[in-house]
């Protein structure tokens, strides 16, 4: 929404600069976006008169002028065919900047004279009037006047108003605000009600759903042609194009009291009596109309329709756009004035499903005025029969304006309850006032709520411009942006009493202590969209129906993640495209299982694209053992049960390598992580050169540790004997589990074996075809005395026994 | 005494002429070995006369101990002469770089949102999440947004398709929901922040349809919107870790705050880039408000017994004013370079004693 500062001055009786007037609205809670001032551009350009105007001694085109100027008299060289003796126009100082040319004049000779500055035309101060030459103005103007003042040119205020605030779309509710904020004083806002000298001939109908209230009047007699220019001037400044009087009239009202207006010609109407129903298309039949914008529309039973013939032809969209076949032109001689109302969601909705984002449409969207029907005609009567002449036949009211807001019961001592601000009460009702609300003693207050100050309690009632205002809240809302935000008080949050250790949950704790630990593993963090396309969501058992967007931003973009890795196997090979292949990525974020509430879970994903520079001294690049083991120090330094964990190899999911892959899981139905080399057709499938690793841990299947009423940590019993070792090499079958046979060793003997471990795998001669040599060194640490050989030799048959059970024969 | 000092002579330069420790160990069998020279000596000690024995023993025992003493001084000096010899060989070229390690990084938005958490939770806020699929009661109805109201439509919601109910499930577009979730499930007094995953249908320069907002709730009994503006600024001072910053408030619309206002923060942006604590220009960098009674209704606590306030502050825009990161899209590309350059070491966690970053 647009404004002049003179539109202003309309309503407001103020000295007010462009600069103040923006800054009083911005702390009035008016969002200026921008302002255009003329008088701050063109503040170097003056009016000056040419004296004297002689040929240029070296140029037949040029003139030699002696020009009176705020700086004194001054030989100008000017090129225009139109400065002559006694010209008035527009005068530009060396120095000063020309917007329209672009540069700052500096002093030089022309053609071996020196212009002591410019003499300029409208497109060189961007106020352009289509003529050639310099700048005629009336002679008048004294010499000195400034440019934006001679030239009618003012400051053009750009704002947005908030939904709440529709009475903003009108110039005079703006000076209402400002008037309050001490900007300057109201002038009066009423209407004078225009009498008709004949009974209105066209009569209305309303359904009082499709349209409450629809007030009209005839005005015969009327000439239409171009308007006025000051009013023209107006609408030009704010964006607007002037069409004719009639239309300019509705549009100035429309953007002077935030009233929409609407105008027939009477000559088109069919039959006598209009009505406001709803829309017909699809319930009988087709219902269609031709608006003034040229296009179809069709009308349906969710939009307000306008009708003639007895409420058989259509003739506009309530609140949004008028048909075609009525509209005003040179040719009106009889108009038929509307002024109505119609509900906000109504006209919302019907914006939305025509596509028409009307002046009348957006502000009956935002809620109009409802106590400015009948004034509205008035204003709109007013004009047309000053600008257009003509008759007006008497107001004729159909159906009933909504209710007016009520009243609300007020103690003004919570205007610094709610907002900490000290204000004395007659401060805080004065605000009130001068926003329109009216203010009295209340008839009954209601003891229990405002037992202690019941004697200051008033009775609010808002003015119907504001059907934003429905409780006290609101109200200090406006005593408190009118009183001004800088008063606020800064008090500090009362203390309270500190949860003992931290504020995180344990799933927070251990989401941060992962993104540092992966951090300084070496593994950079990436933050990716939570979603991603229903393909590749399938690729990685998403995409269910509930998780694709209506509306997605892209199509590549449609569909809730079901895991975090295609987004950063995808950034892998967004790196790899810019040259940069390798890389360690991962995410803390969320995934989608489904759409409910706790159908979402936060995982912990990384990848390894491994391609380090080639190594002098060979080093091979990481493998899948890698991740294995960034994964299990990460699931160790954030408090995962990591002794209790089974390695389910080959029960990973698809979009993993099915031999070199596995879930890490408390049981079959906990599932606490998935690693491993990534499928190659996955990969392919997201163009993603291989090898790449990968791990998605998901933190709610980690479980949660237990409380403990102190942070003791266990008492370190380090045993005084020596441990010893033993090592083993058994043979199995090729596809037997490593796992296995080490986990069976370790559970040999539980009181006495410390740990198991691999220390070889081997495959090849010696060890039967289809078969491998697994070598398992066992750590054994006494307990209670040193073992004697005896007893070493009895601990060695346990875990041969042991591990044979579960398939590994030792080696001869 | 004469055969004494040939063999001395003799044994000393076999001694001396032992080129490596093999040679050294054979003189010394051959000297003082069992069977060696000096020890055969030794044994002929039993057949002479007391006082010839007492003479001549001592003799030939000082001559065994400075034969010894010879031979391990020799000793010593080849060892050392041989370890010279292996170090020379060991040496190595340490110009040939170590085996190649990644530097990992912390993303700025996550070193932000755990500065944030940092900072309210030494002023006594707790850490509240949910859900980033929400629906329309938790997104808009309970938090005060008339249906079918343009203030709906200014949020550029991304929808799910309809359910057969006709319910129509949508990713959040603040986190708002989470202090109704917070209001519904526990009693006043609540102090708490939400951070999370925000989600708007827009994509320019300055917008991305994802984002992430910390979202403050307070309610008790007499908090109004000086304990607001005191949390916001000192907030503010805590973050940007300057005296320097200067704010206001601004008034404005939220459906569901009243009174409403937006928070500027002061700073410079002549140069192209804006500049905290300096300069004349106002920056908006977020929304606020005492949360409205609709709101507290709605969560079934009662307006007239606790009031408090509400903010929503954008962390990636927060970020990128406080770091110098100058464009929001980078922010979600992934690209390695940028990650690292922006990125935090895995050891800033921030904390009071050592300072945000």
């Amino acid at each position: 929404m647009k404004f002049t500062l003179s539109w202003l001055k309309d309503h407001l009786d103020t000295e007010a600069t462009a600069a103040e007037v923006v800054a009083a609205m911005t702390m009035a809670g008016l969002e200026v976006e921008h302002v255009t001032d003329p008088a701050a551009k063109l503040a170097a350009f003056s009016v000056a008169k040419i004296v004297e105007a002689v040929q240029h001694p070296n140029a037949d085109r040029l003139r030699v002028c002696q020009v009176d100027t705020v700086d004194g008299r001054k030989e100008i060289v000017c090129g225009a065919p139109n400065a002559r003796v006694g010209l008035t126009t527009i005068y530009a100082p060396i120095g000063a900047y020309v917007p329209g040319l672009g540069v700052t004049l500096v002093e030089k000779p022309v053609r071996g004279v020196v212009s002591n500055g410019m003499l300029c035309s409208g497109s060189e101060l961007e106020a352009d009037d289509g003529s050639e030459g310099i700048l005629e103005l009336s002679d008048d103007l004294a010499v000195g006047t400034a440019a934006a003042v001679a030239l009618g040119l003012e400051a053009v205020i750009d704002f947005e108003v908030t939904p709440n605030r529709p009475d903003w779309l009108g110039v005079a509710g703006i000076a209402r605000d400002l008037a309050a904020a001490g900007l300057g004083k109201l002038k009066d806002l009423s209407i004078a009600p225009v009498p008709g000298t004949f009974p209105c001939p066209i009569t209305v109908a309303v359904d009082g759903e499709a349209c409450p209230v629809f007030s009209g009047r005839l005005i015969k007699g009327v000439k239409n042609g171009p308007s006025p220019k000051w009013l023209q001037d107006r609408l030009k400044a704010i964006g607007i194009n002037p069409k004719s009087a009639l239309v300019d009239i509705t549009n100035y009202v429309s953007y002077d009291r935030a009233r929409p207006l609407h105008v027939y010609d009477a000559a088109l109407l069919s039959g006598s009596k209009i009505v406001s129903r709803f829309g017909h298309h699809g319930v009988h039949g087709d219902e269609h109309l031709i608006a003034l914008d040229g296009k179809t529309y069709e009308l349906t039973p969710a939009m307000s329709v306008i009708a003639d013939a007895d409420g058989e032809r259509p003739i506009g969209i309530g609140g949004v756009m008028g048909g075609e076949s009525t509209g005003c032109s040179e040719a009106t001689v009889d108009v038929f004035l509307e002024s109505a109302w119609f509900e906000p969601i109504r006209i919302a909705q019907t914006g939305r499903d025509t596509g028409i984002n009307s002046d009348a449409q957006y502000r009956f969207a935002r809620t109009v005025d409802t106590g400015s029907v009948v004034p509205g005609l008035e204003l709109g009567t007013k004009l047309i029969l000053e600008l257009c002449g003509g008759e007006a036949s008497d107001v004729f009211v159909a159906g009933e304006a909504p209710a007016a807001p009520g009243p609300i019961l007020f103690d003004p001592a919570y205007v610094q309850g709610l907002s900490g601000l000290d204000i004395a009460p007659e401060k805080s009702l004065s605000i009130l006032q001068a926003l329109g609300f009216k203010i009295e003693p209340p008839k009954d207050v209601p003891v229990a709520e405002f037992a202690t100050h019941a004697e200051s309690v008033v009775c609010v009632t808002p003015p119907t411009f504001r059907r934003d205002v429905h409780g006290k809240a609101d109200l200090v809302e406006e005593v408190a942006r009118i009183a001004g935000f800088a008063a606020l008080p800064s008090t500090p949050l009362p203390e309270v009493p500190r949860a003992v250790g931290g504020v995180l949950t344990a799933r927070q704790a251990r989401a941060r202590t992962a993104r540092r630990a992966l951090a300084a593993a070496g593994y950079a963090e990436a933050v990716t969209w939570s979603f991603t396309s229903r393909a590749t969501a399938q690729l990685f058992g998403g995409g269910a129906a509930e998780l694709v967007l209506a509306n997605p931003i892209a199509s590549e973009l449609d569909c809730m993640r079901p895991s975090v890795l295609p987004n950063l196997i995808e950034a892998a090979g967004r790196n790899a495209r810019h040259g940069f292949a390798d890389v360690a990525l991962f995410e803390v974020g969320p995934v989608f299982l489904s759409d409910g509430p706790k159908d979402q879970r936060t995982v912990v994903a990384g990848i390894l694209a491994p391609r380090p520079p080639r190594a002098w001294d060979k080093r091979p690049a990481e493998d899948v053992f890698a991740i294995k083991a960034d994964l299990l120090n990460l699931l160790e330094e954030i408090g995962a049960p990591v002794a209790s964990l089974q390695t389910a190899q080959g029960s990973a999911s698809s979009w993993w390598h099915p031999g070199r892959s596995a879930r890490l899981q408390l049981g079959p139905k906990a599932v606490v992580a998935e690693f491993g080399e990534l499928h190659p057709a996955v990969l392919k499938a997201l163009d993603v050169a291989g090898p790449v690793y990968g791990f998605e841990i998901v933190l709610e299947a980690i479980p949660e540790p237990k409380k403990k009423a102190v942070k003791t940590k266990a008492a370190f019993t380090p045993s005084a004997l020596m441990p010893l070792t033993r090592d083993f090499a058994f043979v199995a079958d090729k596809a037997k589990a490593a796992g296995d046979l080490v986990k069976a060793a370790a559970g040999a003997d539980k009181a006495l074996i410390a740990s198991a471990r691999v220390f070889d795998v081997y495959e090849g001669p010696g060890v039967p075809e289809g078969s491998k040599s697994v070598a398992i060194e066992v750590l054994v640490q006494p307990r209670e005395a040193t073992l004697t050989d005896a007893e070493i030799e009895a601990l060695s048959a346990k875990v041969v026994a042991a591990v044979e059970k579960a398939g590994g024969k030792l080696r001869a | 005494m004469t055969d004494l000092n040939t063999l001395e002579a003799e044994v000393l330069a076999q001694v001396a002429a032992a080129g490596d420790l093999q040679a050294l160990d054979a003189v010394r069998v051959a000297a003082v070995g069992k069977t060696g020279s000096i020890s055969g000596l030794l044994k002929t000690l039993g057949a002479m006369s007391p006082d010839e024995r007492k003479e001549r023993g001592a003799a030939i025992n000082a001559l065994r101990d400075r034969v010894q003493a010879a031979i391990t001084e020799k000793k010593a000096s080849l060892e050392a002469a041989e370890l010279d010899a292996r170090l020379a060989r060991e040496t190595l070229d340490l110009t040939l770089p170590g085996p190649y390690r990644r530097k990992g990084s912390v993303h700025p938005t996550m070193q932000v949102m755990d500065e944030m958490v940092s900072i309210f939770a030494d002023m006594g806020f707790a850490v509240a999440e949910g859900p980033d699929i929400e629906d329309d009661f938790h997104n808009f109805t309970a938090l005060n947004f008339p249906e079918k109201h343009p203030a709906r439509e200014m949020h550029d919601t991304f929808f799910f398709e309809p359910k057969e109910t006709g319910e129509r499930m949508l990713l959040r577009t603040h986190t708002s929901p989470v202090q109704v979730r917070t209001m519904v499930s526990q009693k006043p007094p609540i102090r708490i922040i939400a951070p999370g995953r925000t989600y708007r249908c827009d994509s320019d320069a300055t917008h991305t349809p994802m984002f992430h907002q910390v979202e403050g709730l307070v309610i008790d009994k007499g908090i109004h919107m000086g304990h607001l503006k005191w949390t916001l600024e000192t907030f503010i001072a805590r973050f940007f870790e300057t005296d320097a910053v200067t704010t206001q408030f601004r008034p404005h619309h939220f459906p569901f705050t009243e009174p409403s206002a937006e928070m500027d923060v002061q700073c410079d942006r002549s140069g192209g880039e804006i500049k905290i604590g300096q300069g004349s220009s106002w920056l908006e960098i977020l929304g606020c408000g005492m949360v409205h009674p609709n709101v507290l209704r709605a969560c079934g606590i009662d307006p007239d017994e606790y009031q408090g306030f509400a903010f929503g502050m954008g962390v990636d825009r927060l970020g990128m004013l406080k770091y110098g990161m100058p464009d929001l899209r980078d922010m979600f590309a992934s690209d390695s370079r940028w990650l690292a350059h922006y990125g935090f070491s895995g050891f800033a966690a921030p904390n009071s004693a050592s300072g945000l970053s």
